[in-house]
């Protein structure tokens, strides 16, 4: 038998580090996911030149029942459910993944490769229970609120230090009977882990269990020796770990907070705020913005729920078409996953030049007439800056450094921090209630009578 | 063992490449990227056929079975997920050089 499926790895992964290169610009991303979806399929292909390969025909049924219903589920998702989507397949990967390493563990293999396989196991089931909680937690089929029980963090290490046992007992004496309660345990502790984590947090944990996934699929690789596992996942696991730490830093917390802390469970309580909330009508914001010359527009999650993306868009061309200048300042981790703003605001059609970074945004602010934020909440909260508050440190928009502040919100609740926030009863902020989408359905038609 | 050593040197370069290819990406193409690095580990359906391809038992079976279809929707999945991401940034791009 000729190796063909080495040599054509080598080009895979070649294929793999340009993708990943050419998707690092956005004139030339597109091409490098066609570059690398073109060699996936070249590596899949040259596999079944493997020696001694056998169950064709289980095979290439498993990859297509399994192809098929990836393919049809993720085109037929809102671009709105991307997270969840992201955090499914990130599931099935790691759940690959383990079940890998459970048949290399069945068929006996020993020593070293036996330890990887352990290793691999626990990552990639962690990384498949974790991700699938994610995923229902982001899917709304579970309550997205941190849920939290006494003694949680005893019950979860306890739970991952004995997956530890159960998997050193395996490799030290290969028993099948041991391997059902090893990943029931590691099973068990990527659901544990994931329930106190609450839905703002999701950009950071998302990314995390990319890069378990991409680290188990690297120790996978190592127990069977198959160096385009090890060097994808590897790519995978330092991409993943790097863009987790951003996003935590982006809310000024460790990634151990954003794990053990349970984030938002409680509400700050005991805090009375200086003024009102000062509600505002429609019309009247219109004729503000008509007569602005600049208006920054800060969305969050509130507007991937409503959908508003796209009278955003039309009420950016409205704006736009009276001569006011429209930008988009975006805060690392609005929405549920990173870059969730970016997405959908590029799906409604506007140009990425008009979005901008919170670093390049802030300095803006206070030339603004008006900023018009979104549903978003936590990320233009004021309290960041006092100390003593549960979002202290965390670098924010400075959206109150505007003339005018419009909150769109649908009513008067707290964000996911669970902490009131001060820009709503500052002197320059003025409340908009309503859904996000119908709301600025209205405010472009009050727009278009303005003359 | 020299496999298991061989495999560890390529191992600390991949991931220094990995640090340094991503360290460039703008804050905008955070979802593609991790959209698409989630695509990448999906050569784990490569493993996932070689444990079924050389699966004796029927449990062995059963497990590599389920390893190739879970692979295999990371793949589909991923890659659909990603294109339809950033066909969304073309698109917005092709607008603006309509539109200006």
């Amino acid at each position: 038998m000729i190796d063909v499926y080495d040599p054509v790895y080598i080009v895979t992964i070649l294929a793999f580090v340009f993708a990943l290169i050419r998707m690092s610009s956005p004139a030339t991303a597109r091409s490098g996911i066609i570059l690398a979806g073109a060699a996936m399929f070249i590596a899949t292909v040259a596999t079944f030149f493997y020696p001694g390969l056998g169950n064709l025909l289980l095979i290439v049924s498993g990859a297509a029942i399994g192809g098929l219903v990836g393919w049809y589920a993720a085109k037929k998702v809102a671009m709105t459910d991307m997270p969840q989507m992201v955090a499914i397949y990130n599931g099935m990967g790691g759940g690959a993944a383990g079940a890998i390493a459970a048949v290399e563990l069945l068929q006996g293999v020993a020593g070293a490769y036996a330890s990887l396989s352990v290793v691999g196991a626990v990552i990639g089931s962690t990384s498949f229970s974790g991700s699938l909680i994610a995923f229902l937690k982001l899917q709304g089929w579970m309550r997205s609120k941190p849920i939290v029980f006494p003694g949680q963090q005893p019950v979860n290490i306890s739970v991952l230090v004995l997956a530890g046992i159960a998997g050193v007992l395996l490799v030290v004496h290969p028993a099948y009977p041991l391997l059902l309660p090893f990943f029931v345990l590691a099973l068990g502790f990527g659901f544990l882990l994931t329930l106190p984590i609450g839905g703002a947090d999701m950009p950071v944990v998302i990314s995390l269990f990319n890069a378990l996934t991409g680290v188990a699929v690297a120790m996978d690789g190592f127990a069977i020796t198959n160096y385009a596992m090890v060097i994808a996942g590897t790519l995978v696991g330092a991409a993943g770990s790097m863009l987790t730490v951003l996003m935590a830093r982006a809310m000024n917390r460790s990634i151990g907070n954003v794990l053990f802390g349970a984030f938002g469970a409680t509400e700050e309580t005991g805090t009375t705020m200086q003024g009102s909330m000062k509600p505002i009508e429609a019309d009247d914001v219109a004729v503000m913005m008509a007569y602005a010359s600049k208006v920054i527009i800060t969305p969050g999650y509130g507007m991937a729920v409503a959908q508003a993306q796209h009278k955003v868009k039309e009420l950016m061309d409205v704006l736009e078409s009276k001569g006011v200048q429209v930008k988009f300042g975006i805060h690392p981790v609005a929405g549920r996953m990173p870059g969730h703003m970016n997405v959908l605001l590029a799906e409604a059609g506007v140009p990425y030049d008009h979005l901008f970074d919170r670093d390049e945004i802030n300095p803006e602010f206070a030339s603004a007439d008006v900023v018009l934020v979104i549903g978003a909440n936590d990320v233009v909260n004021p309290a960041a800056r006092r100390a003593g508050s549960p979002l202290q440190g965390m670098p924010i928009l400075d959206v109150d450094q505007a003339k005018n502040v419009i909150v769109l919100k649908r009513g008067q609740g707290k964000g996911f921090a669970g902490v009131e926030n001060d820009l709503f009863y500052k002197d320059n902020t003025r409340m908009l209630y309503g859904d996000a989408q119908e709301t600025v359905a209205k405010l472009v038609q009050a727009l278009k009578k303005v003359q | 063992m020299t496999d298991l050593y061989s495999a560890l040197f390529i191992v600390i370069l991949a991931a220094f490449l990995g640090y340094e290819v991503i360290s460039r990406i703008p804050v905008l193409l955070h979802t593609p990227l991790m959209s698409g690095s989630n695509f990448i580990h999906g050569i784990v359906l490569v493993g996932a056929m070689v444990a079924l391809g050389t699966a004796t038992t029927d449990l062995e079976r059963i497990i590599g079975f389920i390893a190739v279809v879970m692979g295999a929707m990371n793949v589909t999945g991923g890659y659909v997920v990603t294109e339809r991401i950033l066909e969304m940034f073309d698109r917005s791009k092709a607008k603006q050089g309509g539109s200006k």
